[in-house]
């Protein structure tokens, strides 16, 4: 994986330097809230409902275990013994006390590590394939590219105060599984007669009015990547509304300047910044590339599983992915125990994740969009051994892409912006299908819990989405089906009337039955859901 | 009644007006009346207290009950995570903020 | 800072400039909207709001001495683009920060070619000299012509 070289470590230096200057200036009182709040948000420094919240950067959602061991330390020292890891690829702890924040950024920087641009109106951490470098699909990794964006948007002076978030997804598979689509800038990398390159889409989102990105050039030259990016994000910087912040996202400006406007302008700026000669050179990404080669795969390994122990067999059928080298899969730590906190892990978790990743998976594991952790290279033979260790954690729950492996957003329990708390949801609907067993029936099912619109939890993307809304004070649940973030992108749609929170559950229960009773053979819920429309399933909810 | 409520400038700690200082229970919170504004004004310039607001609020037997769902939960500490709130002993405190 | 007069001058005088990175004399008048410097022929001084496009100007780069970049609020970026468009056209004036321009904004409107700085509220001197001199290096290209850490890296 990637290291810093001293330019890295200083520039994260440097701003742990800044951030300790300002919040000096803002405990003396020489900066206002109004004025510290952007720069501590430029730090992923928020005020949310029981303290400050702070989110680290994860690049990519790569880490090794000195990081993860800092990440449990940071738990211990700074906050209450846990963090809750996002669909961002992103860490957040929400505990943390200003005065001692300059000091937790200093710790985080001694292990190459940051909060930097995880909040504000900047570009956000840059998210990738939590499979890179391990899928068999995939014609390159697509994290050199995601590097080379990190430092490209790190700092940068024109865009540090864009008219909203700025995210940008990058992969290189056709199959997504970054929610490519769905960010303000999804590159996939792509070949063309032999040679790599990058298609761009813009404008996709989530929030209050969701949007699929279309594309809008299907081949930029790899050498041509920076000066490509920076013409998308002047042009938007430059008409991007400033007047309504719920119009001020890239997917408005595209939409309404339409797809081939927004792209000619593009190209307009793009052929003038080629001619300011701002692209880094390309021995910088061969200089990068070498970082994410292979670890050093063994071969003649046995590929064989002893099944003898169900559990086991269970959870290598659900939670572990093949492998692009014979003998190795990539195995998927669930943090989604039933009745559980989705994406919550506490200290002794975290240091014992780093414990395995330096045991089992080359120093090296990810975090996924979906809250989960990825171990990305582990030889099968070893998988017993460490499924063993796992349980002994509480950490082998097997139950990826089921529909106990839920995406929920913190809602009203952490959330200042939320409607209607969405953990509690999502501890009930595990609860309700780990105790009904229909959970293996069902398959391939995506739930994902909002607490409000601005959809943290992907509630747009969800086979089944659920949304918090408030009811005169009182929260309610939206229930929506047939959305998808992997390469076949769509968005859910609302089945009608919203539901008080043991409603809501039973509502989940009640699709999921229409889905049993009415799918073909080999149909998943979102397939059956495609075919046979809204209509069987409201009247199963309403009729 | 009205009463206030604000973070803590350093810690970030959820805070009460008590008539003359912050306090981290709601119960000790008063009536500020017609004072909100002069008081708020007053702490957050003097950086006693950050991101201070007024909300309206009940008193019943069991102590202050602030309207809205949101301040309850900041009263209170996360629902799904008894053992970090103000009443680590009881599980189903949560049941206070709906 | 002044309001536009009957004949449009308006913007800073250079006594409410803090910081200045020119040698040159600064333009001892005020500055016209881009409206009026467009429809003016002789005008050598303009304000940019942050609506207006600054590629506007690109044809009349000759004539100007000054362009005050206008920050009604400093989270309003625009100002930032509309400065870089202008340096990357070679412009070699004056070109002024005025508004909401707080410490922290500094090293970015630096970055961007702003070489003098108006602000509304004068900066305590010991803490924007830092920020000015903060960062050893950069990671990308942009009007200050610095060589980016990708460059360094490789001689
Ligand atoms: C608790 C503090 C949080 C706050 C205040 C917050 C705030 C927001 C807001 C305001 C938006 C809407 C942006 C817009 O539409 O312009 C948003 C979107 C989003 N947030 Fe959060 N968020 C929080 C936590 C999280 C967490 C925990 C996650 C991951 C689980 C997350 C991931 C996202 C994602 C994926 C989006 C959708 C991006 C899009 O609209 O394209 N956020 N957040
Ligand atoms: S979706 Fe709403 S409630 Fe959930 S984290 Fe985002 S802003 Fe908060």
């Amino acid at each position: 994986m990637y290291l810093y070289d001293q330019y890295d470590q200083a520039m994260v230096d440097a701003r742990v330097e800044e951030f300790r200057d300002q919040t000096r200036r803002r405990l003396e009182g020489k900066l206002s809230e109004d004025q510290f709040k952007p720069l501590r948000l430029m730090n992923g420094l928020y005020l949310q409902l029981h303290a400050y919240m702070l989110r680290v950067a994860i690049p990519y959602g790569t880490l090794n275990s000195r990081q993860m061991h800092m990440l449990a330390d940071i738990g211990n020292k700074y906050d209450r013994g846990y963090g809750h890891f996002t669909t961002r690829q992103n860490i957040q702890y929400n505990w943390i006390k200003l005065e001692e924040a300059p000091d937790l950024l200093a710790d985080l920087a001694s292990v190459e590590m940051h909060a930097i641009q995880t909040s504000g109106n900047c570009i956000r951490n840059i998210s990738s394939d939590h499979f890179a470098g391990a899928a068999a699909d995939e014609l390159v990794d697509p994290r050199p590219y995601a590097e080379l964006l990190r430092q490209w948007s790190s700092f940068h002076p024109e865009f540090s105060f864009l008219p909203r978030k700025f995210k940008i997804a990058v992969i290189a598979s056709d199959t997504d599984r970054a929610a490519m689509k769905l960010h303000d800038i999804g590159i996939q990398i792509v070949e063309r007669d032999g040679a790599l390159g990058a298609a761009f889409y813009v404008g996709g989102g989530m929030g209050r009015t969701p949007m699929v990105a279309p594309c809008i050039r299907e081949f930029v030259p790899l050498d041509q990547l920076v000066p490509y990016a920076e013409a998308c994000l002047r042009v938007y910087n430059r008409y991007g509304r400033r007047d309504n912040k719920y119009k001020a996202r890239i997917k408005i400006l595209v939409h309404e300047l339409g797809k081939e406007e927004y792209a000619r302008q593009v190209e307009e700026e793009f052929a003038h910044l080629l001619s300011q000669g701002i692209e880094p050179p390309l021995a910088e990404l061969e200089r990068i590339k070498p970082f994410f080669a292979d670890p050093e795969f063994e071969f003649g390994l046995p590929t064989g599983i002893d099944r003898s122990d169900p559990d086991f067999a269970l959870w290598v059928d659900r939670n572990a992915v093949p492998h692009k080298a014979p003998g190795y899969v990539s195995a998927v730590i669930s943090l989604k125990p039933v009745g559980g906190i989705p994406g919550d892990a506490s200290a002794a978790q975290m240091h014992e994740m780093a414990e395995l990743t330096k045991q089992y998976s080359f120093d090296e594991c990810r975090v996924t969009h979906t809250q989960n952790i990825v171990l990305p290279h582990v030889k099968i033979a070893d998988l017993h051994a460490l499924w063993t260790r796992l349980d002994a954690a509480g950490l082998a729950n097997p139950n990826i892409d089921t529909i106990e492996d839920i995406i929920a957003c913190p809602g009203l329990d952490y959330c200042s912006l939320a409607n209607a708390r969405s953990i509690p949801v999502a501890q009930k609907i595990s609860q309700r299908f780990s105790a009904n067993g229909r959970t293996a029936e069902l398959g391939e099912l995506k739930l994902k819990i909002s607490g409000c619109i601005n959809a943290c939890g992907h509630h747009h993307a969800g086979h089944i989405g659920i949304l918090g809304v408030d009811k005169k004070g009182v929260e309610n649940y939206q229930l929506l089906l047939g959305g998808s973030e992997a390469q076949d992108t769509s968005l859910a749609r609302i089945t009608g009337p919203g539901f008080d929170e043991p409603g809501i559950v039973d509502a989940v229960e009640t699709v999921t039955d229409v889905y049993l009773r009415e799918r073909d053979a080999g149909e998943r819920f979102l397939d059956t859901y495609r075919r046979i429309g809204m209509e069987p399933f409201k009247e199963a909810l309403y009729g | 009644m009205k009463i206030l409520t604000g973070n803590d400038l350093k810690s970030g700690a959820v805070v009460w007006w008590d008539g003359t200082g912050w306090s981290i229970y709601v119960n000790e919170a008063v009536d500020v009346g017609e004072r909100a504004g002069e008081i708020l004004a007053r702490e957050q310039s003097a950086r006693r207290v950050n991101a201070a607001y007024a909300i309206e609020a009940s008193r019943d037997a069991n102590g202050v009950r602030p309207a809205h769902i949101k301040d309850r939960v900041r009263a209170l500490g996360p629902t799904v995570r008894p053992d970090l709130t103000l009443k680590p002993a009881d599980p189903e405190v949560g049941n206070w903020v709906i | 800072m002044a309001d536009a007069g009957i004949n449009g001058i308006g913007g800073t005088s250079p006594d409410e400039v803090q910081f200045r990175f020119r040698d040159d004399e600064p333009v001892d008048h005020g500055t016209v909207t881009v409206d009026s410097f467009l429809d003016q022929s002789n005008a050598s001084a303009v304000r940019i709001e942050p609506g207006d496009d600054a590629r506007a100007l690109l044809p009349h780069l000759g004539r100007l001495r000054l362009v005050e970049v206008n920050f009604p609020v400093f989270s309003d970026g625009r100002g930032y683009s509309a400065a870089r468009v202008l340096r990357e056209a070679e412009y070699a004036g004056e070109l002024r920060a005025v508004g909401d321009v707080l410490i922290d904004q500094l090293a970015l409107l630096r970055r961007c070619g702003f070489d003098a700085f108006a602000p509304d509220q004068r900066l305590n001197e010991v803490d924007a000299v830092a920020a000015f001199a903060r960062w050893e290096n950069v990671y990308q290209h942009a009007a200050d012509r610095r060589r980016p850490i990708p460059e360094l890296r490789h001689g």
